[in-house]
């Protein structure tokens, strides 16, 4: 009950006390205008480098954009605490990790699905970009599969929050890795065999085929292994990242780094 | 005299700041190498290889506007948070003297991405910098760094009285990427949207430093970005005196 109450009462605080976005000043023009002017900039470079579609772009971007709230928050969860002091207070605290650092993953993901809806439907719109009535469920399942994965990822960037100080410069890299290797901008095919293998490592790849697929005509069923290949990413890099926030939450103790990071 | 001075030391202890900052540094020059690769890939699967130095230019001029964007425009609130902001306002020379030079040394950390993605360009891609006029790219590239610096200059103050001025300045950041034609010829936008992008500084730097490099006349471009930031200017500064007198008049300048 106790790990209940961590997780999803713990996760909502966390969530309202972490991040200025529940400010619209800093909502709207972070997570709605920029990234959905994200999908126009790539659909107009498209169009010049003709290349592929404008629905090409904007399911790319628009699913890639999941990572933005998903890498992001997951790393302020840990700089936030302790810009705001309260990072040793936290860690002293008896509550189980699981549910502290997983509670507070769920109303990113949500925030992450909601931005990614946003900016496909605000980009759609301005490009005219249409979509059948009958892929919209699908598509959502993919944004929200997607979503989840992303933030798995994210929590490996939170751990290294941990004991990296700048951290927010790791979860640029890790983003623009994104952005370049998922075949969001150019198809998988383009890109050179190496990376197109890296590619099948990461987020988004699969969880953008199948919504590329999705929107093609595909059932939810056709795509099925593409999703499940994405939840099992998402959850590899948030059980990976788990263990690295124990390990360095333990070594931080160790070494009595917790604040000198 | 003195205000040359204070704009002088002003940029040079800002610049020095900028440079020492892990983040404005790593993120400044990760974000145009990696906007020139998406474009590289995009031109090269496209089959217009020979863009690719439109595109290594205009990702350096992208990550210049970024700064102005983004830092530029969170200069005052970070004055704020850093309880400097009354200390400067109080000094004993207009405050745009003080905030200028600090504009325009936030945006000539855009030297490292410019370096950055030229030397990447080369590295990786073999994309030759071919200088027909050098002595007008020598030129161009302060003058682009200093008009764009100087359109942060005066969106910061438009921004004055937001405390998510950065956030706001951070929205901006596309837009200004799309409609300058920075990484792909106006052409392909709106023929509406052109009138902007005349009146914004890293429209005029991009041409400057791409007729530099491939030949053309950049010295028509360079004097357009130098006149450019003159009207930036005046408008920073008279807003910068109304927004002042303003807070003091109220005791809004810390906005607590």
């Amino acid at each position: 009950m106790t790990n209940l109450r961590v997780f999803f009462v713990g996760g909502l605080i966390s969530y309202r006390a972490l991040f200025n976005w529940l400010n619209p000043w800093i909502f709207f023009p972070t997570l709605v205008i920029a990234p959905i002017f994200q999908v126009l900039f790539f659909a107009f470079l498209g169009r010049a480098a003709g290349l592929e579609s404008d629905r090409f772009y904007v399911i790319g971007n628009a699913l890639q954009i999941a990572a933005l709230p998903g890498l992001f928050a997951m790393s302020f969860t840990i700089s936030g605490e302790r810009y705001s002091q309260t990072l040793a207070p936290l860690l002293a605290t008896p509550a189980n990790r699981a549910a502290l650092f997983l509670g507070r993953a769920l109303p990113v993901t949500a925030n992450a699905a909601f931005v990614c809806v946003v900016s496909l439907v605000g980009s759609a719109l301005l490009l005219h970009v249409t979509f059948p009535a009958s892929t919209l469920l699908p598509l959502a399942v993919a944004i929200a599969v997607t979503s989840l994965s992303c933030t798995g990822f994210g929590l490996l960037g939170g751990a290294v929050g941990l004991r990296v100080r700048e951290s927010i410069v790791l979860i640029n890299l890790l983003d623009a890795v994104l952005l370049v290797f998922c075949g969001v901008n150019v198809p998988l095919d383009k890109l050179a065999e190496w990376m197109s293998q890296v590619a099948q490592g990461l987020p988004v790849t699969h969880g953008l085929e199948a919504a590329r697929r999705i929107a093609d005509g595909a059932r939810l069923g056709d795509v099925a292994g593409l999703l499940l290949a994405e939840l099992a990413i998402g959850a590899a890099y948030a059980a990976v990242g788990y263990a690295l926030l124990r390990y360095l939450e333990r070594e931080s103790r160790r070494l009595g780094t917790l604040e000198t990071a | 005299m003195r205000a040359l001075r204070v704009l002088g030391v002003g940029w040079l202890l800002h610049f020095k700041i900028i440079s020492r900052s892990p983040f404005a540094i790593g993120v400044g020059v990760t974000w145009p190498i990696v906007n020139a690769t998406m474009a590289y890939f995009m031109y090269r699967a496209g089959g217009h290889a020979q863009t690719l130095l439109y595109a290594s230019l205009g990702s350096a001029v992208a990550g210049i506007w970024s700064y102005a964007a983004i830092d530029v425009t969170g200069a005052v609130q970070r004055q704020r948070w850093w309880g400097t902001l009354e200390l400067l306002v109080g000094a004993p020379v207009p405050f745009a003297v003080v905030l200028l030079p600090i504009a325009i040394a936030i945006a000539s950390a855009g030297i490292y991405a410019l370096g950055a993605t030229l030397v990447f360009g080369r590295l990786v891609y073999g994309i030759p910098l071919p200088l027909e006029h050098p002595l007008a790219f020598a030129v161009a590239v302060p003058v682009t760094i200093a008009s764009i610096g100087v359109l942060g200059f005066a969106l910061s103050m438009v921004l004055m009285r937001f405390r998510a001025a950065s956030h706001i300045g951070n929205s901006l950041e596309y837009p200004v990427w799309i409609v300058c034609g920075l990484l792909f010829p106006i052409a392909v936008l709106p023929v509406w949207s052109r009138p902007i992008s005349w009146v914004l500084a890293p429209t005029w730097g991009m041409r400057a430093l791409l007729h530099s490099a491939l030949g053309g006349h950049p010295w028509r471009d360079i004097a357009v970005c130098g006149g450019l930031a003159a009207v930036y200017a005046a408008i920073g500064i008279a807003l910068v005196e109304r927004f002042i007198d303003a807070a003091r008049r109220r005791a809004t300048l810390s906005l607590t």
